[in-house]
């Protein structure tokens, strides 16, 4: 198709105008994180690593981040063997009822987050979970669970049943099949589902928030309360690390999700 | 593929056996003896059946009644992974994460099989299909035949003895098929184990097969050798799926040593005994009608039935018509390369002998079965 040499340059000055929408605001976070004053203005003056290093000795920032770290991987661990066993479960089901469960299992992504916060405050109150590490864990359980079984659904969709028939006939018995067959072909949807379910805790908010107390704060807790409290330049060195660790991840499942999808054609 | 070459099969009986999908008879009391080391094709249209015999068997579907022995054991109740069964499937069924070599070694890898032994087997089982040059690569990079040859190799690498193949050439063009009939036919020979290969293309199964079982309906119309089914159909159904007929349909005439059929005015008889309350008719294989020109002079004991030509079709060795007969029903004739040819729209007239045509009973319903 040839396209009028005026169409591609407006095309092309298009697509830099969204791209830069995008992207800018996020990016802004960078140049500030290296400014010399404690100060969030824009542009920075100056050049300076202090706020990186006062993101590493200041006790409020590290523990924060570990207490992020600690639990976001707890939940990426537990979200990802429940929702595999539920995307499992309904992909063996009769597809009414799985229709029926798998809409109630997606129905944090749904509910507005502060209606879940406000949900999950109420009951910890109760159970005495606020501010604890199991409650942490629970509450980004659940929302990170959907994304999970998103991800395995899509890869067991494709997953090609009858291999599992095949194996039967060569001597695998169930637990065989699952490990030698099941698992390696649906291992890629596994692993994305189990990224983005550690992402999503690792930067929950909403819920966070509500359940938070002095003593346990996560990383986005921290930054919130920080911001609020003082224009405090570290905030932004965080922002930048989180962005490029998240940008890696991400990436790195996408680009694993790419592979897969590529070798399977 | 012990050393010793030549290894017996086992045995299949199926006695009684029926399966059903709420009211769905799917196998409708079915009873078959397969002979060890024989190749049996269980012949039929979709949804005849022959597939879930096949499933039975290999023991994806348990049957709803029935007894079902291999090699003397009632296998009721054992789960597909304990049966010791080979396995071909239409749709190849390769481990697309393996390589063609772990692929074939799988099986062996679950029986706890050594490395060295493993590698041994893989590469004996890939050089009887003609793919040891392939072990390194992955199923995707095959051609489907090549794929078929990998699954092949997967399913006798552990040396079965009774191996199941459910339509594998299906997917494949007609000049691979018919080559790879030929190859199913040889490593059969060279390793004696039973085959039971599911089709529904007749001329596949007259290719393949010792004897064949054509199914329709959750039923087994019939067993027996190709010959046989060609020749002596038991029934209707059988004799339509088989090869090309011409079937006579008229009302029934005559006397208890005879039949005679009233096809729109023009009467033919046969031999046979016509026997009971079902509607006879006659049976014809192409090869036992022949063509001429009508007024020709006449031949004693000769049936006549006049009509024209409809389609004329050249095979080189002879040729093919179909005839439009007066009733409306087509006749096929195949007749010898002669100088004698005929055109499209010419009247003709068809002769036979009366003790060539097949009586067999009208089941109407094979009209309807074999769309």
């Amino acid at each position: 198709m040839t396209m009028h040499p005026l169409t591609r340059v407006l095309l092309g000055l298009a697509c830099i105008l969204v791209g830069l929408w995008l992207v800018a605001p996020t990016l802004v976070v960078v140049p500030m994180s290296f400014n010399e004053n404690k100060s969030l203005a824009f542009p920075p003056q100056g050049f300076s690593w202090q706020w990186y290093q006062n993101f590493v000795t200041n006790p409020e920032w590290s523990t924060s981040f570990f207490n992020s770290l600690k639990v976001a991987v707890v939940v990426a661990i537990l979200a990802t063997v429940l929702g595999t066993l539920a995307a499992f479960g309904l992909d063996r089901m009769r597809a009414r009822p799985a229709g029926l469960l798998r809409m109630l299992l997606l129905t944090p992504m749904v509910v507005p987050g502060v209606v879940l916060a406000i949900g999950i405050y109420a009951v910890y109150l109760d159970a005495r979970l606020v501010g604890t590490m199991t409650g942490f864990v629970l509450a980004h359980t659940i929302l990170a669970l959907p994304f999970v079984l998103i991800a395995v659904q899509a890869s067991l969709e494709v997953f090609d049943k009858r291999l599992e028939t095949a194996a039967a006939s060569l001597g695998a018995g169930r637990i065989a099949t699952f490990r030698t067959v099941t698992l390696p072909l649906i291992a890629p949807g596994i692993l994305s589902g189990l990224l983005f379910a550690f992402v999503t805790s690792f930067d929950e908010i909403i819920v966070s928030l509500f359940i938070t107390s002095p003593y346990m704060k996560t990383l986005p807790v921290q930054i919130f309360t920080s911001i609020t409290r003082d224009a405090d330049p570290t905030v932004a060195a965080v922002g930048t690390i989180l962005l490029c660790a998240t940008t890696i991840l991400i990436g790195g499942g996408l680009l694993l999700l790419g592979r897969d999808r590529r070798s399977s054609l | 593929m012990s050393e010793t070459g030549k290894q017996r099969g086992a045995a299949i009986d199926l006695s009684a056996v029926s399966k059903a999908y709420g009211s769905f008879r799917a196998l409708d009391d079915i009873s078959l003896h397969v002979e060890p080391g024989e190749f049996m094709t269980l012949l039929g249209p979709s949804g005849s059946g022959k597939t879930t015999t096949l499933n039975v068997i290999a023991g994806f579907t348990e049957v709803s009644s029935g007894s079902l022995q291999v090699g003397g054991r009632s296998v009721v109740g054992v789960p597909a992974h304990k049966r010791n069964i080979g396995v071909v499937f239409q749709h190849y069924a390769l481990f697309p994460h393996m390589t063609v070599g772990r692929n074939v070694a799988y099986p062996l890898a679950l029986r706890g099989i050594a490395k060295a032994e493993r590698e041994a087997r893989v590469k004996r089982a890939l050089d009887m299909v003609r793919m040891a040059d392939f072990a390194h690569r992955y199923p995707s990079e095959l051609s489907g035949g090549q794929q078929q040859r990998v699954a092949l190799a997967r399913a006798i690498v552990f040396d079965p003895p009774l191996l199941l193949m459910d339509e594998p050439l299906g997917a494949l063009d007609k000049k691979l098929r018919e080559w790879l009939q030929l190859e199913i036919k040889r490593i059969h020979r060279e390793l004696g184990t039973t085959f039971v290969y599911v089709t529904h293309d007749q001329e596949e199964a007259l290719v393949l097969s010792d004897r064949i079982a054509v199914f329709n309906r959750g039923k087994i119309e019939q067993v027996g050798t190709g010959r046989d089914l060609y020749d002596a159909p038991a029934t209707l159904f059988v004799g339509r799926f088989i090869g090309d007929s011409t079937v006579l349909r008229g009302r029934p005439r005559g006397d208890r040593s005879s039949t005679a059929l009233d096809i729109a005015g023009e009467t033919v008889t046969a031999p046979h005994r016509h026997a009971g309350d079902t509607q006879p008719v006659l049976l014809l294989r192409p090869e036992k009608l022949t063509i001429r020109r009508p007024g020709s002079d006449r031949r004693d004991g000769h049936n006549r039935l006049s009509g024209t030509v409809s389609e004329a079709i050249y095979l080189g060795s002879g040729s093919k018509y179909e005839v439009r007969l007066r009733d409306g029903s087509t006749a096929i004739v195949r007749s010898p390369l002669t100088d004698t040819s005929f055109a499209i729209g010419e009247t003709v007239e068809l002769c036979f002998r009366g003790e060539d045509a097949k009586l067999l009973a009208d089941d109407s319903t094979a009209d309807t079965t074999l769309t």
